[in-house]
């Protein structure tokens, strides 16, 4: 049942959400992966980032993606929690919780053979500003040498919605896709490779300022 | 809901599929006679041609309600673009929702036949009340340019705009021929042949530029050519589409092309300002609707008002 309402949900309000209401400006939509295990990841500027992502990919791949979020946050309470988890899917990462590992559902996913949406930012922080990488990223990379890193800079939701407005306002919004992020034998440096693409790919576009 | 429109409109229409199908052969013929040259810039653009036309002809062809509301979604877009260009400050965020509102109220005007609001609505109230509200949010910094800005926009892209479906919402003028479509028809066939004519003729004929520091490709030489042409081509089209007749109409083409280079300018500029080159890729191969739709933002209000004057006349007592 959650099952059709997922693609219901995605078909009928996400897609007319980001393609009508916000229009998308993709480069390069072919670099996303169809297949897992892959990991995608984008910077993280508002809610809006994951439907966006997930509706770049055909409907087909849809029971395939699996975006990461915050536990403490999407789980608190029993409707959220059904939302999150049964229509978008998510798989809970737990920021607070101490004891286990947090990114345990996150290797799940991978060792599905499943497509995991990451925004290794750990949460939208300031709209439009990149903060600091979290150390995550490099530790599911560890696990899964295999899983191809793909890049996406998003520009323009923050000003859609940013974190703590309800009021979405339409704007054009663009999605760049970056090539795979080389990976070495160590992922040494990882983080550091992941800032670099996704700072190039913000060079591509000339964003107004927005203070 | 689908209503045969007028005789002369459904033959409009039909030559504008004839002039299409034509181009899309010629370049095929092109591409077979000249297998090395590079034809998808044409090819994109005619491609996209075929989308805008049938998605216009279906509005048109649909009553005025659809019509009206499908005018009013071309605005909806062409604002958004705009938006999206512009610097704004976060501060608006909550502005911008009541900027986006006056769209389909500005529209309900043109459907409710309100001549009145249609015509001060943005000018008048929405002038007032945007920058009252950024009063109460209380941010300073920067507020007359985000005041200025935000209401230019929504003055080019909606207010303008929604003149050429006010031409929908007519009084009853006379037009057996082609009702009030034939009207809009004649507006936007005439602006986009004038953009066509411009080109042919500056890059057959262009000498002396016409606005080097804006645009310099475009010249006297083309601009010129232009108005005439499309004069002309309006001193035929008219008796068909329109109730204008003999001058009225050569006028009529000509004001459409001397307008419609205007708001082309005008876009360019605000593109230089910016320093963009297209305001989006919504369209493969033309930009963003605001490239599209540029000469229109001028040509719609001038159009409008000069039928306006002709036919109510220029006292208020004859709209009574």
């Amino acid at each position: 049942m959650s099952h059709i309402l997922r693609y219901l949900f995605f078909f009928l309000v996400v897609r007319p959400l980001s393609y009508v209401i916000l229009g998308l400006n993709v480069r390069h939509a072919e670099r996303l992966p169809k297949n897992g295990p892959a990991i995608i990841i984008a910077n993280h500027n508002s809610h809006l980032d994951t439907l966006v992502l997930m509706s770049l990919l055909p409907l087909s791949v849809l029971p395939k993606l699996r975006p990461a979020a915050a536990g403490d946050y999407f789980l608190r309470n029993r409707w959220l929690a059904w939302f999150a988890t049964e229509i978008i899917g998510i798989v809970p990462v737990a920021r607070t919780q101490k004891g286990g590992n947090p990114l345990a559902g996150c290797f799940e996913v991978l060792r599905a053979n499943d497509i995991l949406i990451l925004f290794p930012e750990g949460s939208r922080g300031e709209p439009e500003r990149m903060q600091r990488l979290k150390q995550g990223i490099s530790v599911i990379a560890r696990k899964f040498p295999n899983a191809p890193i793909t890049p996406v800079f998003l520009h323009g939701l923050g000003k859609s919605l940013p974190k703590g407005e309800v009021i979405l306002i339409p704007h054009f919004c663009d999605v760049f896709v970056g090539k795979p992020i080389a990976r070495t034998e160590s992922n040494q440096d990882l983080i550091g490779t992941i800032n670099d693409s996704l700072a190039a790919l913000e060079k591509e576009g000339d964003f107004p300022a927005w203070e | 809901m689908i209503h045969l429109p007028p005789f002369a409109a459904t033959v409009t229409i039909a030559s504008l599929y004839g002039v299409l199908f034509l181009s899309t052969l010629i370049i095929l013929l092109l591409k077979r006679m000249r297998p090395e040259a590079d034809f998808s810039e044409v090819t994109t653009r005619t491609n996209s041609w075929w989308v805008m036309i049938t998605i216009f002809s279906l509005a048109v062809i649909l009553e005025r309600g659809a019509a009206i509301i499908f005018l009013g979604f071309i605005s909806f877009l062409a604002f958004k673009e705009y938006l999206s260009l512009i610097p704004t400050r976060r501060a608006d965020h909550r502005i911008l929702l009541w900027a986006y509102l006056s769209i389909p109220l500005q529209f309900f005007w043109v459907y409710n036949y309100w001549y009145g609001m249609f015509i001060v609505f943005i000018p008048v109230w929405i002038f007032l009340l945007l920058p009252m509200r950024m009063v109460t949010i209380g941010a300073t910094e920067g507020f007359l340019r985000a005041a200025g800005t935000l209401h230019w926009g929504l003055m080019i892209t909606v207010f303008n705009l929604s003149h050429a479906a006010y031409l929908l919402s007519l009084p009853q003028i006379d037009n057996p021929m082609a009702g009030s479509v034939g009207l809009l028809l004649f507006l936007v066939i005439l602006t986009q042949f004038n953009d066509v004519a411009q080109y042919v003729w500056g890059k057959t004929l262009g000498r002396r530029k016409i606005v080097p520091a804006v645009s310099p490709k475009k010249t006297w030489e083309g601009f010129l050519g232009g108005v005439a042409t499309t004069a002309v081509v309006g001193f035929f089209l008219a008796p068909y589409l329109t109730p204008l007749e003999g001058w009225h109409s050569l006028i009529a083409g000509a004001i459409i092309a001397a307008s419609g280079f205007i708001g082309d300018v005008i876009v360019s500029a605000v593109k230089r300002d910016i320093g963009v080159k297209d305001c989006s890729n919504f369209i493969p191969g033309h930009g963003g609707i605001l490239d599209r739709v540029d000469s229109l933002t001028v040509s719609a209000p001038v159009f409008f008002h000069y039928i306006f004057y002709l036919y109510t006349g220029p006292r208020l007592e004859s709209l009574l």
